[in-house]
C-alpha cells in the first residue's frame, strides 16, 4: 500500500478580514492539482464505509476512483444518479457527521475531504455547460409543493420515471431555504438556480406564486387530474420567545432577516427595493447552523459587533464545526452560558438592549446532557440595538389546515409511513415539514423515497408511467 | 407575468387596476389580500383583493401611492403586466348573516369594502356605509359602494362633500342618535381604524379591523408583519388580517409601521433623483 498523507488537504478561503465585510462566497474550492492529490488519499476499499454514511447513498468510491483516472464528467455522471444537487450538497452537507465520519482514514488519519471533492466535481461540470436535451415526459401528471430541496428531488425523480411534474412555489423563486436561508457567501444562488435548470430540464414545469392551501387546494389538484401529490413545504414558521420586547423595532425573526438579505437582496438596497436594517451591535440568540449564517449576515451588511448569546455550553452547540470556525476567524464573539430575559426599549420603541442572566452547568439530567441553571443575581445587560432571534422553526401549517383527514403531529409536523405516504390516499410528504428543521440531503433523501413510493403505488393502481 | 386588463384612475394618486390573475381569483374571499412584486429586484407589497371575477378570472386592486413600490405599480398601463401576484393571502372575514352593519373605509380601505358589502346585501344584512377623505376630490368609489349599501355617508375633512370631519365624527352621530348596530368594519390607515375602535367600545359593539402591518412573504414565514392582539403575537398574514379591534395593540402595530420611514425616503430619495426608472 502506497503512503497515504495523513492530513487532506486544505481549500483555499477568502481572507478573514476581507470577507466578513462582502457577500462572494467564503471558501474558494479546490484547484485541479489538490482536488487529484486529495482523490489519490482515497484507498479505494472493498467495503466502502463512507457510502453508508450518504443519506442518498452517493457511490463515493466510484467518484473518487474516476476522478484518480481524470474524469470529472463520468464522476458526476456516477453522483447525478443518486444526487441531483450535487454543488450543494457538496457545499452544505455535514459530512463530518456523515461519509466523512465513516471514512476507513479517519481511524487513523483525517478522512478524506468528500464533500470537497463532491464540490469541485460539480462546479467543474458547471463550468463546463451541462448540454443536456430538455424532455418531454409524457407519462401521468404528479404535482409537487414546495420548491426546497425536498420538492425539487421528488420532481425531478418522477420527472426521470417520465411523469408530467408541475412543482407550485410559494415565492417568487423556487430554491427554498437554498433560495431565502442560507447566505450568498455559503451558497451562491448562482449554483442553486443552475441546478434548478438541471431539473427543469427533465421536464419539470415549474409554478411560481402558487400558495397550495389557499389556491389551489390539495383537492382541488387532485380533482383537476393530478394523480399523486407531493408535500415539501418544509418547515418555516419562526419560533419566538415570548420575553418582553419581542415586537420593538430592531428585533427579527433570522427567517425576516435572512430573507430580506438573501431573498429580496437588501444587501444591495436602495438599488433593490427591500431595505434591511441592522445597527451597530447585534446580538443573535441561538447557536445552529442559522444563527451563525445570521450573525455573519449581520456583520457583512455593516454591524460593527456581532454576537451569538447561548443558554447552553458550546458542546451543545448545533452548528456544523466549520461554521462555527469561520464566525470565530471573522470576528463574532461568543457568549455561551447567558440567557435572554426581555429586551430593553429605548424609550421610543428601538431596542436599547438585551438583559441577560448568566447561567452555570448543573448535574446532569436523565439524558446525561447538563442542564443550564441560571446563577442569581447574574442579570446584566448586553448593549446592542438589533436582536435576532434564531431559535428554530416548526411546519407551516397552511397546507395541512387546509387538507381534510391529513394527520398532523401536535407539533404540526405531517405524519407519514416510512415512504413518505400520508394519511390521505394519493398525498405523500416529506422534509422539514414531516420531520421539523433538519438538513438539506434528509430532505432530498425523503423527496426521493417519496417519489419512488408514487410510482410503486401508481403501479399498482396500474396508473403508473407505462402502466 | 399578471396583465393588466384595465387601470382607472380614481384620484390623481389612486388607481385601480383590473389583472388577469385566474389563480387568485378562483378562491378569493372578501377581506383575503394578495403580494405583488412590480418588477426584478422588487420589494413584496400587500393589497387588499378589492374585488374579483371567478368567471373572468380577474381581481380588481386598488393602490394609494405613497412611496416607491406604489408609485412604480401605479405607472403601469392597461396591456401592460405585473410581475408577480400571489394569493388570495390570510384568512376571509367572518361576516354576519343578519343584523344591521356600518362599513367605515378611509384612504385605500374604500376599495376592500366593496366585496363585503356585496356579500352583506346579499344575505339580506342593513349595510351602512361611512367613507372619508380629505377633500371631494379624494373621495373614491362613492357610487359603486353606494349602489351595495342600503345608506351611503361621506365626510371631509375640509367639508367639500358630506358632513365635516372625519369618519368616526359620523359613527359618533350615529350611535349617539340611538342607531342600532350590530356590527362594525373598519378599514383604512391604522390612526383611523384605531379611532373606530375607541368610539365602539363604550358601548361594545363587535367592530372588526383589517391591519396591515409591513409584510415579507406574507405566508407565514418571516413573523415581519406580527401584531399583539388580546396580549398574544398573531401573524397578520395567516392568522389575519381581520382582527377584533378592541383587542389589536394599536400603538404597538402604527409603530411598527414606521420601522423603515428612513430607509423609505432614502429610496424614493434616490429612485427621483435617477429620474424614477421604471
Ligand atoms: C439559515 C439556514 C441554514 C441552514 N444551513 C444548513 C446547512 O448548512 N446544511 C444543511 O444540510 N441544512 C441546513 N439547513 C437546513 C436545510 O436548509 C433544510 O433542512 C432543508 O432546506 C429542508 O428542505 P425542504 O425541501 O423540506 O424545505 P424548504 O427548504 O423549507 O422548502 C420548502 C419550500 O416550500 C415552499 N412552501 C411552503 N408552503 C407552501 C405552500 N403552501 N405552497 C407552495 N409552496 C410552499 C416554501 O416557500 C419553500 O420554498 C439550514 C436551514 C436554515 C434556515
Ligand atoms: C394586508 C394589507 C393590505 C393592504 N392593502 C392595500 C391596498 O389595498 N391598497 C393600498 O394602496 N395599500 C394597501 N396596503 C398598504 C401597502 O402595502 C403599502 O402602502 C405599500 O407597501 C407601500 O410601499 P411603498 O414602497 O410604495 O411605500 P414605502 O416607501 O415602503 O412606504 C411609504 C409609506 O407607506 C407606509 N407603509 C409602508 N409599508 C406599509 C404597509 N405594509 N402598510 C401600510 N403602510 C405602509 C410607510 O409607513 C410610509 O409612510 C396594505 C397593506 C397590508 C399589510
Ligand atoms: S471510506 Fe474513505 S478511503 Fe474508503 S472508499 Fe470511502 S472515501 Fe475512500
Ligand atoms: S409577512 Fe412574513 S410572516 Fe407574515
Amino acid at each position: 500500500m502506497p503512503k497515504i498523507r495523513p492530513e487532506r488537504l486544505t481549500m483555499p478561503v477568502q481572507d478573514p478580514k476581507e470577507r466578513r465585510r462582502n457577500f462572494r462566497e467564503v471558501a474558494l474550492g479546490f484547484t485541479p492539482e489538490l482536488a487529484r492529490e486529495e482523490a489519490e488519499r482515497c484507498i479505494q476499499c472493498k467495503n466502502p464505509f463512507c457510502e453508508d454514511g450518504c443519506p442518498v447513498h452517493v457511490p463515493i468510491r466510484e467518484f473518487i476512483d474516476l476522478l484518480q483516472r481524470d474524469d470529472p464528467q463520468g464522476a458526476l455522471a456516477a453522483i447525478l444518479r443518486t444526487n441531483a444537487l450535487p454543488a450543494v450538497c457538496g457545499r452544505v452537507c455535514p459530512q463530518e457527521d456523515q461519509c466523512e465520519k465513516l471514512c476507513v482514514l479517519a481511524k487513523r488519519y483525517q478522512p478524506v475531504a468528500i464533500g470537497r471533492l463532491e464540490r469541485y466535481v460539480a462546479d467543474l461540470a458547471r463550468d463546463a455547460g451541462r448540454a443536456v436535451a430538455p424532455r418531454r415526459p409524457r407519462g401521468p401528471r404528479v404535482a409537487v409543493v414546495g420548491g426546497g430541496p425536498a420538492g425539487l428531488t421528488a420532481a425531478g425523480t418522477l420527472a426521470g420515471f417520465g411523469y408530467r411534474v408541475t412543482l407550485f412555489e410559494a415565492l417568487h423563486t423556487v430554491g427554498g431555504v437554498l433560495m431565502y436561508g442560507i447566505p450568498e457567501f455559503r451558497l451562491p444562488k448562482d449554483i442553486v438556480r443552475a441546478e434548478v435548470e438541471g431539473i427543469q430540464a427533465l421536464g419539470v414545469e415549474i409554478r411560481t406564486d402558487a400558495v397550495v392551501g389557499q389556491s389551489p387546494t390539495v383537492d382541488e389538484l387532485l380533482e383537476e387530474g393530478y394523480e399523486a401529490v407531493f408535500l415539501g413545504t418544509g418547515a418555516g414558521l419562526p419560533r419566538f420567545l415570548h420575553i418582553p420586547g419581542e415586537n420593538l423595532d430592531g428585533v427579527y425573526s433570522a427567517n425576516e432577516f435572512l430573507t430580506r438579505v438573501n431573498l429580496m437582496g437588501a444587501w444591495r438596497f436602495p438599488e433593490w427595493d427591500t431595505p434591511v436594517r441592522v445597527g451597530r451591535r447585534v446580538a443573535v440568540i441561538g447557536a445552529g447552523n442559522t444563527a451563525m449564517d445570521a450573525v455573519r449576515t449581520a456583520l457583512r451588511v455593516g454591524a460593527e459587533e456581532a454576537m451569538i448569546v447561548y443558554r447552553r455550553s458550546p458542546a451543545e452547540m448545533t452548528a456544523r464545526h466549520e461554521e462555527y470556525e469561520h464566525a470565530v476567524e471573522e470576528g463574532v464573539q461568543f457568549r455561551f452560558l447567558t440567557n435572554p430575559q426581555r429586551i430593553l426599549d429605548d424609550g421610543e420603541g428601538r431596542v436599547r438592549g438585551l438583559e441577560v442572566l448568566t447561567m452555570e452547568l448543573g448535574e446532569p439530567d436523565r439524558s446525561g446532557r447538563c442542564r443550564p441553571v441560571p446563577v442569581a443575581g447574574s442579570e446584566h445587560v448586553l448593549a446592542v440595538d438589533t436582536v435576532i432571534l434564531a431559535l428554530g422553526t416548526s411546519p407551516n401549517p397552511v397546507v395541512s389546515r387546509s387538507l381534510e383527514g391529513l394527520e398532523v403531529a401536535e407539533w404540526g409536523g405531517i405524519r407519514t409511513d416510512e415512504h413518505g405516504a400520508t394519511s390521505r390516499l394519493r398525498v405523500y410528504a416529506g422534509g422539514d415539514a414531516v420531520t421539523g428543521a433538519a438538513t438539506v440531503i434528509l430532505a432530498m433523501g425523503a423527496g426521493k423515497r417519496a417519489a419512488q413510493a408514487i410510482h410503486r403505488d401508481l403501479a399498482q393502481r396500474g396508473e403508473a408511467v407505462g402502466g | 407575468m399578471f396583465k393588466i386588463l384595465h387601470k382607472r384612475l380614481l384620484t390623481g394618486v389612486t388607481k385601480l387596476f383590473v389583472v388577469e390573475a385566474p389563480l387568485v381569483a378562483r378562491r378569493a374571499q372578501p377581506g383575503q389580500f394578495l403580494i405583488v412584486r412590480v418588477r426584478e429586484p422588487g420589494e413584496r407589497i400587500p393589497l387588499t383583493i378589492a374585488d374579483y371575477d371567478r368567471s373572468a378570472g380577474t381581481v380588481t386592486i386598488v393602490v394609494q401611492e405613497v412611496g416607491k413600490t406604489t408609485r412604480l405599480l401605479g405607472a403601469l398601463e392597461e396591456g401592460e403586466a405585473i410581475l408577480d401576484v400571489v394569493g388570495p393571502l390570510g384568512r376571509p372575514a367572518e361576516l354576519p348573516e343578519t343584523g344591521r352593519v356600518v362599513l367605515v373605509g378611509g384612504g385605500f380601505g374604500v376599495a376592500p369594502l366593496l366585496p363585503k358589502a356585496r356579500a352583506l346585501k346579499e344575505r339580506g344584512v342593513h349595510v351602512t356605509s361611512v367613507i372619508g377623505a380629505r377633500n371631494a376630490d379624494l373621495v373614491i368609489l362613492e357610487e359603486e359602494l353606494g349602489a351595495r349599501s342600503d345608506r351611503m355617508l361621506v365626510a371631509t375633512d375640509d367639508g367639500s362633500r358630506g358632513r365635516k370631519g372625519l369618519v368616526t365624527d359620523v359613527l359618533r352621530d350615529l350611535l349617539d342618535a340611538g342607531e342600532v348596530v350590530d356590527e362594525v368594519i373598519a378599514i383604512g390607515p391604522m390612526i383611523m381604524m384605531q379611532a373606530v375602535a375607541e368610539a365602539t367600545r363604550p358601548a361594545g359593539i363587535r367592530t372588526l379591523v383589517s391591519v396591515n402591518p409591513i409584510m415579507v412573504d406574507g405566508t407565514g414565514m418571516c413573523g415581519a408583519c406580527r401584531v399583539t392582539v388580546g396580549g398574544q403575537t398573531r401573524f397578520a398574514c395567516v392568522d389575519g388580517p381581520i382582527f377584533d379591534g378592541h383587542a389589536v395593540d394599536f400603538a404597538e402595530a402604527i409603530r411598527r409601521g414606521r420601522m423603515y420611514r428612513a430607509e423609505e425616503q432614502e429610496a424614493l430619495r434616490v429612485w427621483e433623483a435617477a429620474g424614477c426608472p421604471r
